[in-house]
């Protein structure tokens, strides 16, 4: 019988099947952070039971970590204590951490590919829904809660009904300045926040083929913003090659035999998905959101719809554009922007790095905004020095901050102030989502880079 | 960690007629810091129910005496965004024991179930009778029947049915969870692992 890619890694980490009720799934990666682990290690010494795999966890701080002077004590108790926590639990029960201050810590869904612990046919999980990053190599990874992060620490197991299955498929080539954060806002805005919430996303089509790891993170990582539980893409050379020769990668022999295997992990001919969407590249232009869900976005060129134009009902709709002081009607295009993020999961990686510089080379920061770039580890923050990319930001005016999630989630005192507008690169624009009153466009490095010199919403087509 | 068990609950209704209710609104990230399970349910909706300066915000729902009740009841899409067991949690902790609403996110569904929280997904017109009843009585009450999968709206008598499998229906009435499950599962676990390649 024919199968999706999906289900060919799905079906192959079922350990049981129960009858009306989910699937016992086996996982091969378990990664944890200081936020939605300690509970489940409270939970296991109240049960007295202990980690089943401990080699198939690991540990990195990253949600609620300062982004500058990671060298001295963190000032806040409570993140002290949480990071504490991670160090103790790890050290505990024998699980790999790279806490604060060391040189592999970063964001859990950048050190995870870097340093080849992600592989394809892989399952993944950890409590954290970007978790669906991984999902780029081909893995099936999506976020879970803490209940089931004890689940797996326990069992190595979790239990969850087979979702439904969709594919996503752009075919044509990408224009100019139009970037894998463009394509994800695209389809995210033609079917709504929630337009894929029960399914599990193929990402298929010249587009993917074409697009680099990094790219592949970035569209894998915001399935999530559509409801999916996660996605994916077929592995292929692109994907062994970023692979191969990465730490944990496996070398040899081992390496062969796998890239035989990895090779299988696609759909077949005439396999059946419960959903298809078709789009054509040249449809996408550079985009932003401007209201608070992801759903919420359009092409930089245009305008902010009318309610009847959008999925969301009316009511939350006029709440979102209130909250950010829009009007129907408003033109995107200079926006008056007080804050630029670029960083997170999202787009805190070493191409992210260099697009953002290819538009402020030779440029200067304007001074109305305030920009944090962070990195999303110290690998990326390493590469932004070797080649040359911290100089050109430097004589632009902007600085670089130390890795972790930063401003995206703003857990830490990376929170943009009450009223201030940032355009960020990071994956939410939820009500407050970056600080208690703050409001986010969700856009790309470029637009990102694009908004940082000009100190407007500015389409980065007419910079580069 | 144990919790109720949830058979037929009795009780009048909060509403909460919005769309797309992320976990950021039901729990802001800086209210994660805990290292507990511990008082998440007096910062639940912190942004929408307090002013910056801690004192409450008279115009939302939770904090008008009228609306009472263990169930919360929001317009579709409730949930979207983080997998933070936290805003499980914080709605546990604050006293609901149902969400109904139209259409749930997939994780906070299932960090519901996990907690002992029946998430009642009914259909766009039922989820609109039950708002207009609360709107005509704030003391409306709802009977959520879990055994026979059946909401039903007292005033009017209108009732629904909704889907849950067989296996978390059978764990929300007896109090069980997934662990206790799974722990039973170890040997055949074990068997399964030596057979992965990595």
């Amino acid at each position: 019988m024919s199968k999706t890619l999906f289900d060919k890694v799905w079906d192959a980490h079922v350990v049981k099947k129960i009858e009306d009720g989910p699937d016992v799934v086996f996982i091969d990666r378990h990664f944890i952070h200081e936020v939605t682990s300690p509970v489940a290690f409270l939970g296991l010494e109240s049960r007295g039971i202990g980690v089943m795999y401990p080699n198939r966890t690991f540990a990195t701080a990253d949600h609620n970590t300062p982004t500058i002077n990671q060298h001295l004590p963190v000032e806040d108790p409570l993140s002290a204590n949480q990071l504490k926590a991670l160090e103790t639990n790890s050290a505990k029960y024998g699980i790999s951490h790279w806490g604060l201050g060391h040189e592999k810590n970063g964001i859990v869904h950048v050190v995870g590919p870097e340093n080849g612990i992600t592989l394809p046919g892989m399952t993944i999980v950890c409590g954290d829904s970007h978790t669906s990053t991984h999902g780029a190599f081909g893995a099936i990874a999506f976020g879970i809660g803490t209940s089931e992060v004890e689940m797996v620490l326990s069992s190595q197991c979790i239990m969850q009904p087979k979702p439904k299955k969709m594919r996503i498929t752009v075919n044509g080539k990408l224009g100019k300045a139009v970037t894998p954060k463009d394509v994800t806002l695209y389809i995210i805005s033609q079917i709504s926040a929630a337009g894929a919430t029960g399914y599990f996303a193929e990402y298929a089509g010249e587009v993917f083929e074409n697009m680099s790891m990094e790219g592949r993170m970035t569209v894998c990582n915001m399935s999530i913003e559509m409801g999916a539980r996660g996605g994916m893409v077929a592995p292929d050379e692109t994907t062994f090659a970023y692979l191969k020769g990465r730490e944990q990668s496996p070398k040899g022999e081992a390496w062969d035999k796998l890239v035989d295997y990895w090779k299988t992990l696609k759909t077949d001919e005439g396999a059946q998905f419960d959903l298809e969407l078709v789009y054509d590249a040249a449809n996408i232009e550079p985009q932003i959101t401007y209201g608070t869900n992801p759903g919420l976005g359009t092409g930089i060129s245009k305008s902010v719809p009318k309610a009847s134009e959008v999925i969301d009902g009316e009511a939350s709709y006029k709440k979102s554009l209130n909250y950010m002081g829009f009007n129907e009607g408003d033109s995107l295009i200079g926006t008056n922007v007080d804050y630029v993020f670029l960083g997170s999961c999202t787009n805190g990686r070493i191409e992210d790095f260099r697009a953002f510089a290819s538009v402020v080379k030779g440029k200067k920061k304007a001074d109305n905004v305030t920009a944090w770039l962070v990195p999303g580890s110290h690998i990326v923050e390493a590469q932004i020095k070797e080649e040359g990319i911290l100089d050109i930001l430097t004589d632009a005016g902007f600085a670089l901050r130390q890795p972790g999630c930063s401003a995206c989630l703003a857990m830490n005192d990376d929170k943009i102030p009450a009223g201030k507008l940032a355009v960020s690169t990071s994956n939410r624009n939820f009500e407050g989502r970056q600080g208690p009153n703050s409001r986010t466009m969700l856009a790309s490095p470029l637009v990102a880079a694009a908004a940082a010199v000009t100190g407007k919403v500015t389409d980065p087509r007419e910079l580069i | 960690m144990a919790y109720d068990k949830f058979t037929v609950l009795h009780s009048s209704c909060v509403p909460l007629p919005l769309e797309n209710v992320d976990t950021d609104q039901i729990i802001p990230a800086r209210f994660l810091k805990a290292t507990k399970r511990e008082g998440f349910g007096d910062n639940l909706f912190r942004d929408w129910r307090y002013n910056n300066d801690d004192s409450p915000k008279a115009d939302f729902v939770l904090n008008n005496p009228t609306y009472s009740g263990k169930i919360l009841v929001a317009g579709r899409n409730f949930g979207s965004g983080s997998s933070r067991e936290h805003a499980a949690w914080a709605i546990y902790d604050y006293g609901f024991r149902c969400v109904i609403s139209s259409f749930f996110a997939d994780i906070f569904k299932g960090n519901a179930l996990n907690i002992g929280i029946l998430p009642v997904t009914v259909s766009p017109e039922f989820l609109d009778k039950i708002f207009k009843a609360i709107e005509a009585d704030p003391k409306a009450e709802v009977v959520v029947d879990l055994p026979a999968q059946k909401v039903t709206l007292v005033a009017t008598g209108d009732s629904e049915s909704f889907d849950i499998n067989g296996y978390k229906k059978h764990n929300m009435i007896n109090g069980f969870d997934d662990i206790d499950y799974l722990q039973s599962l170890k040997s055949e676990i074990g068997v399964f692992e030596t057979t992965r390649p990595f």
